[in-house]
Formats: structure tokens, C-alpha cells, sequence
């Protein structure tokens, strides 16, 4: 037998240049672990989350014009929109809108089809509920976004 | 048959025997995988794997989708290399269109495909190192993983189901400080494979474990049609990347390593060189990313950019049209094949010409590889189904689609 796999069995080679690697990260610098509810971790710009209907800040009215693309853009069918002619204006105007939060793959398909991008999905990720009431979101609430209590210790 | 029962039975062969059901919740069998173990004591006489837990119907949910809409769905196949199942359906359905990429679309394609191999493989190498007991190299594969999700969250908005590729390019340009970010990663990354293998390579215990043990021969490999490392790794030359390039890999310079020893150490050798040169390759195509458009100029296929929808009448047109009624693709079928992390995936797409796909068929490299499970273990003892699991990379949501 060789000499050097005895050396190595005797003395633990091996253990001790994997515990060497380990005792290398015990500085608390190396910390990976995100403490959750109090440390929020920030999303990327592009994140798709929670989804929100836009208004124009100056007026106050929605920019969604009810031309249905997110819901025929959807693979899921989770978009229903409902539209009513102004009889003055002959415009067509938004009447309701639901967004099926339970069924949705947030893939983001809606998003990229809206051509006033109105739906927009937001970096909000906290989505998760207790029970499937209102996982269905009129646009009201797709407008105003949720009324969260901040979690505090 | 036992095999085209919907459950199937074992039935002992004789007294010596008895059957062991594992899985499908079992920690170790990765997903929802139920081996059917006839064992004789601690040696297996005979094995059956059973499939089918994770059945989400995405073959034939495909055909009553638009081909645009189809991509989020391919995320969900095989849900640890998600761009590699966006890159093969796009790649089909370009090859029925006849639909030229602009090669900076092309080069980010090749970019973000290597990081998903290098996504997947940490994933195997740290569950595959777990399940044989190696707890550590688990936190250190994830910590790097997580890195990796953060940019793929950066690049395309979400961590594992990025839905990024489309037809006939990508959906968004890269943004802004995402190539800094991968360089500092890329850059960093061979030293910490370096730990890993520092854990690993020539420790003894991970060689006890895995050396000789789930040894499958070149011939039954291919018999067995299996493809990517476990291929590989038995002394098979072959990568589909190098053999049949696809979407640019011919101007990437890259080994494939090859093993001959056919067990699991080989197989962990092969990834973890895989994964160094996943990282060259990302280096490369960080050097020469070439300036341009991302996606290909083809109205009635592509959506238009955002500027000119928004002022050109024409565009707005198109953008209506395609989202309403899709696009329509010639008639005919394709198939078209890429080297996803653990095989040969490949994407069989019949056309009828209209703007839904006929027919999509998956050749899932986990489907094929689970049939090399049983050649590998009969014969040998329990203790080393868990090492043959993890050393064929399996995704259960691949095999049942
Ligand atoms: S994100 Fe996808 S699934 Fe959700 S509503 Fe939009 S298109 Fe539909
Ligand atoms: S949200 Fe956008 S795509 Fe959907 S109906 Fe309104 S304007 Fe059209």
C-alpha cells in the first residue's frame, strides 16, 4: 500500500480541508439567510407580482380604454372586461373589470399586450392569503392596491 | 401486463422476496417518483419505476393555446431549466416559420441558457450530494443558485418561471447593469465549483459512495436511450451543442467532457466540468455580445416595439392582431432538438396552419433517463437506488408533462 492514502486516513486529510472550508465561512459577513418578515428583500425592477390598473395621475381616470387584449392575451382566460359606448363621446368606456388572482401564472402576457399599458404587474409579492375570498380583484381594488398591516414584531 | 395496469402491481416472485414501495413521497426520489423495489434482503432482484404523479396535462393543453401563448406553459415542463424549454419550443416553431434571429438575440439566448445549466446542475449537485449525506455542499449549491435566480428575476421578472424567449426573439431587451452583474458572478463562480469539488472530489466517503456503484455499459446506454451527462459519462461522445448547433453555439468554444467509467462518480464529474465550461461560455458570450436588435423583424409574427405601437398606426395594427388572433405558421412538423441540462430535449410541433399548434410533442430527457433506472440498480443494494436517482438528474414534471 501506498504510503500517501495512509498519511491521508491517519492524519484526516479530507476532514480537515472540508472543515477548513466551512470555518472559512463562519464570518458574519457571509450570511446568506434573509430574517423574512422584517427583512424585505428587494425585488428587480422587472418583477411580476401583484397587478395593478393605472390611472392618470392628473385626472384621476383609468388609462385602461377596454380593448380587451389582456383578456385575449391571457392563457388562462382570468381577465374579464366590460365596456359600454359614451353616448356623447362615442368612446368606448371601461365598466368592469376582474382579474382572477387564484388562476394567474404571472407570465407577464397581459402586461406586454396592453397598448396603453394600463395593467401593469407590480414588484408586490406578498400575495399569499388564508382563504380564496377575494382573490378575484374588481378595479377598485386593482386601482387603490392592497390595504396591508405592515408586520410588526 | 403489470406495466399497463393505471397502478401497477408487484408481485413477488418466490418466498426469498418481498416488495418495498418507494415513493412517491419520498425525499429522495426528487419530485413524485415511485420506485417499486422487489428486493431480495438488501439486493434488489428487480425494479419498476411508475410515473405519472405529476401529470399536468401541458401536451394537450398546448393545443388549445395561441403558439405565443404556449411559452408559459413550456416554463412548466421541466421547472429547473425553464429557458432551455422556452429556447427548444421557439426554436421549432422558427423552424416552421423559417424565422432568422438577429444575433444579439441569439447570443443572449446562448447566455441565459448556459446559466440555467448552471442553475439546474447546482440544484442536482447540492440534492444529489444531500441525499448521499453531504449536507454542506447543499447550502454552498444553493447560496450560488440563488444568485443566479436573482439574475434571471432581473432579466426577465421572475425567479423560476421566466417565460423571457418568444417567438422570433425575446420579450424585453437586457436591462440596465444586468451584464455587470453577470460578469462579477461569472467571474467569481469556477472558485467556488472549486469548493465544492474540494468537498467532494477526493473525499472518501463521497467515493465510497458513488464509485462503481450504478454502472451502466455504452451499449445499454443507448439501448436505453438515454442522453446528456448519463450518456456521457458511460464514454459516449455526444452533445447536441457541439454535434447539431443551435441558435449560434457554433461560435462558442467549449469541451465536452466525456467519462468511461459509466458510474455515478463519473456522472458527478461530467457536470461538475459542465458546469465550469457553462461558465466559460457565459464568459464568451459576455466578451462578444454583439449590439442590435433582440428580436427578429417580422411584423406579423413579432409583437412590435412599444415606441412605434404607440405612434405608428401600422404597428398598433399588427399588435392588435397578433394578440387577438395569433399568428399563423405554415403547415408542417418539426422537431426540433437542444441539449437541455440533463439530455436531449427536444420539441415535436405539428401545424395545421392555423394560429394554434396541432399537435406538441416533448421528448423529455428525464423520461428517457429513468429507463436506464432499473439496468443500474437490479442487482445491486437499496442503499445505492438513492445514488442512481440522483445521479440521472431526473425532473419528475418532465417525465409526465
Ligand atoms: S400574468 Fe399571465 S396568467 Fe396572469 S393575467 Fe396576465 S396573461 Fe393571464
Ligand atoms: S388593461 Fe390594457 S389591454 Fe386590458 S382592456 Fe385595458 S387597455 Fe386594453
Amino acid at each position: 500500500m501506498a504510503l500517501a492514502p495512509i498519511f491521508r486516513k491517519i492524519f484526516l486529510v479530507d476532514l480537515i480541508k472540508g472543515l477548513s472550508l466551512t470555518f472559512r465561512y463562519q464570518d458574519p459577513k457571509e450570511i446568506y439567510t434573509e430574517q423574512y418578515p422584517l427583512e424585505r428583500p428587494q425585488v428587480a425592477e422587472r418583477y411580476r407580482g401583484l397587478p395593478r390598473l393605472k390611472m392618470n395621475p392628473e385626472t384621476g381616470k383609468t388609462l385602461c380604454i377596454a380593448c380587451d387584449l389582456c383578456a385575449k392575451a391571457c392563457p388562462e382566460n382570468l381577465i374579464t372586461v366590460e365596456s359600454e359606448r359614451d353616448p356623447v363621446t362615442k368612446r368606448k368606456v371601461l365598466t368592469k373589470y376582474t382579474f382572477d388572482l387564484s388562476r394567474c401564472m404571472f407570465c407577464g402576457l397581459c402586461e406586454e399586450s396592453c397598448s396603453t399599458d394600463a395593467i401593469e404587474l407590480t414588484p408586490d409579492y406578498e400575495v399569499a392569503q388564508y382563504s380564496r375570498d377575494g382573490m378575484v380583484l374588481d378595479q377598485k381594488r386593482l386601482e387603490e392596491g392592497p390595504d396591508r398591516k405592515e408586520y410588526k414584531r | 401486463m403489470a406495466h399497463m395496469t393505471p397502478t401497477p402491481v408487484m408481485d413477488p416472485a418466490g418466498d426469498r422476496t418481498m416488495v418495498l414501495n418507494m415513493g412517491p413521497q419520498h425525499p429522495s426520489t426528487h419530485g413524485v417518483l415511485r420506485l417499486m423495489l422487489e428486493i431480495d434482503g438488501e439486493t434488489i432482484v428487480r425494479m419498476m419505476p411508475d410515473i405519472g404523479y405529476l401529470h399536468t396535462g401541458i401536451e394537450k393543453t398546448t393545443e388549445a393555446k395561441f403558439y405565443q401563448q404556449v411559452v408559459p406553459l413550456t416554463d412548466r415542463i421541466d421547472y429547473l431549466c425553464p429557458m432551455t424549454n422556452n429556447l427548444a419550443y421557439c426554436l421549432a416553431v422558427e423552424k416552421l416559420l423559417g424565422l432568422e434571429i438577429p444575433p444579439r438575440g441569439q447570443w443572449i439566448r446562448v447566455m441565459l441558457n448556459e446559466l440555467t445549466r448552471i442553475n439546474s446542475h447546482l440544484v442536482w449537485l447540492g440534492t444529489h450530494a444531500l441525499d448521499i449525506g453531504a449536507m454542506t455542499v447543499f447550502l454552498y449549491c444553493f447560496r450560488e443558485r440563488e444568485d443566479v435566480l436573482r439574475l434571471f428575476e432581473m432579466v426577465s421578472g421572475q425567479r423560476m418561471m421566466t417565460s423571457y424567449f418568444r417567438v422570433g426573439g425575446l420579450s424585453l431587451d437586457l436591462p440596465l447593469g444586468f451584464l455587470d452583474r453577470l460578469k462579477k458572478f461569472i467571474d467569481a463562480f469556477p472558485s467556488k465549483v472549486d469548493e465544492y469539488e474540494n468537498l467532494l472530489t477526493s473525499n472518501p466517503i463521497w467515493m465510497e459512495r458513488t464509485k462503481g456503484v450504478a454502472y451502466l455499459s455504452a451499449e445499454d446506454a443507448i439501448a436505453l436511450g438515454t442522453t446528456g451527462p448519463t450518456l456521457r459519462a458511460s464514454g459516449v461522445d455526444t452533445d447536441l451543442r457541439r454535434d447539431e448547433p443551435y441558435t449560434g453555439y457554433e461560435n462558442f468554444k467549449f469541451k465536452v467532457p466525456v467519462r468511461t467509467e459509466g458510474d455515478v462518480y463519473a456522472r458527478y464529474l461530467c457536470r461538475v466540468q459542465e458546469l465550469r465550461e457553462s461558465a466559460s461560455i457565459v464568459q464568451q458570450a459576455l466578451a462578444g455580445l454583439p449590439e442590435g436588435r433582440y428580436k427578429a423583424e417580422a411584423p406579423k409574427v413579432v409583437l412590435p416595439d412599444r415606441e412605434n405601437m404607440k405612434t405608428q398606426m401600422e404597428s398598433l395594427i399588427y399588435h392588435f392582431k397578433i394578440v387577438t388572433e395569433g399568428f399563423t405558421v405554415p403547415p408542417g412538423e418539426v422537431y426540433q432538438a437542444i441539449e437541455s441540462p440533463r439530455g436531449e430535449m427536444g420539441y415535436y410541433v405539428v401545424s395545421d396552419g392555423t394560429a394554434k399548434p396541432y399537435r406538441v410533442h416533448m421528448r423529455s430527457p428525464s423520461f428517457a433517463n429513468l429507463q436506464a433506472l432499473p439496468k443500474m440498480c437490479e442487482g445491486r443494494l437499496i442503499a445505492d437506488v438513492v445514488a442512481a436517482i440522483g445521479s440521472i438528474d431526473i425532473v419528475l414534471g418532465d417525465c409526465d408533462r
